[in-house]
């Protein structure tokens, strides 16, 4: 189980395919995504990275936050989310991952925060149909009906559905393609809608209902690993002179 | 350039380097050559009519193509940057006064038809348009030859 990637949604827009397709996409940015922390079997019971993603302002990062940034040694993040790793996919703290974590084609989960939609009646939260528009009814045209039997059970049972607060609720969206990844721009386009307003954290995971193509780079698209290559090949051409 | 306008702007100049497409507007007869798949093999099929409006803007631009076919008013919608538009030839440059032409779908023959425009704009976009069909002409035919000479 590799680790995940945190994005902010960015808005969406449609792109073309080789065969001339129009395919809607969603743009998320992935921005200083960093390991913040590791969680360990040993010290903790299970293994997990720590990723932090953004820039967050020092005088607005809490004395306690700064104390968890300085020991990674990293830039304050605004917002901090653990991802399940195995052992061998834990990174190393610091390590910047990339956009390119994900290949293009690859099936993912995106998890976001639903838009709020405030206090919903049943037509719209649940999808009832409403009562008649004439026959009689009157003033009642979008209540629920019914909501339970008579003096036996004399109650309305639990989780009835109801007019009430919707929206704004953790939301997953299995199975979303990977169309397109721009490590420079730190972009990652995905097919079809993503929940969450634009602006929003959205998690974004290899799918749990589909294999994980064999050229997904592991355990993760590092930034640092790059700068790491290209220095080493300098010496080695040193060495070779 | 905030980072959607930016995708959309590569994407419509990355399409717009394999074709070009001439400026025309409501009122005009265009010829727009669509890529047919069927089964495995594409073709280019032409559909000409009367483009009654142009709706959007930048890539999610479009355009509406009405035409009468056997006797029944046939409309088309195209996205003005679909990859699957193989060139559009503007056939006529109409003069009309609105924007949108819908008040066509409800005039047949001789009521439904469009004066030719032949002011000083229209003769202007047609000598443009000639010379980018030209162009392409040239480029495909020098493309040609290259790759004779390159087989030889």
């Amino acid at each position: 189980m590799r680790s995940g990637v945190i994005a902010q949604k960015v808005g969406m827009t449609r792109v073309y395919n080789d065969a001339g397709e129009h395919v809607p996409v969603t743009v998320l940015k992935v921005e200083n995504l960093q390991v913040v922390a590791q969680r360990t079997r040993e010290k903790n019971g299970y293994t997990a990275v720590q990723l932090g993603v953004g820039l967050a302002k020092v005088k607005n990062t809490s004395k306690a936050m700064r104390g968890v940034f300085a020991q990674a040694s990293v830039e304050p993040k605004r917002k901090l989310v653990e991802f399940r790793v195995t052992e061998d996919n834990l990174i190393d703290i610091g390590a910047e991952i990339t956009a390119d974590h994900f290949v293009p084609g690859q099936i993912v989960d995106v998890t976001g925060t639903s838009i709020g939609k405030g206090f919903a009646g049943a037509m719209k939260r649940h999808n009832f149909g409403g009562l008649r528009a004439t026959h009689g009814v009157s003033v009642s045209h979008r209540s629920h009906g019914s909501t339970g039997q008579r003096q036996d059970p004399g109650k309305v049972f639990k989780n009835k559905k109801m007019a009430g607060h919707m929206g704004q609720v953790r939301v997953t969206t299995q199975n979303l393609q990977i169309v397109r990844t721009d490590p420079e721009k730190g972009l990652i386009l995905v097919r079809g809608a993503v929940p969450g307003s634009k602006g929003g954290w959205i998690e974004v995971r290899d799918a749990v209902k589909a294999s994980l193509p064999d050229n997904a780079p592991k355990p993760a698209a590092l930034r640092q690993a790059a700068n790491d290559a290209a220095p080493a090949e300098a010496t080695a051409a040193e060495g070779a002179e | 350039m905030n980072i959607i306008s930016e995708l959309e702007a590569a994407e419509a100049s990355r399409i717009e380097a394999i074709r070009k497409i001439p400026e025309f507007s409501a009122g005009d007869t265009v010829r727009v050559n669509v890529r047919v798949t069927e089964g495995t093999r594409t073709r280019v099929q032409a559909y000409e009519g009367v483009c009654i409006a142009r709706s959007g803007s930048g890539l999610q631009e479009n355009f509406t193509v009405r035409k009468i076919s056997y006797g029944e008013g046939v409309e088309r919608v195209f996205p003005v940057y679909s990859p699957m538009l193989e060139s559009v030839d503007v056939v006529r440059r109409g003069k009309v006064r609105r924007a949108k032409l819908y008040y066509l779908r409800d005039r047949r023959g001789k009521s439904a038809r469009i004066v030719e425009a032949t002011n000083a704009r229209a003769r202007k976009l047609n000598d443009d348009a000639r010379q980018i069909a030209a162009e392409a002409r040239d480029k495909a035919k020098a493309e040609k030859e290259a790759a004779k000479t390159a087989a030889e």
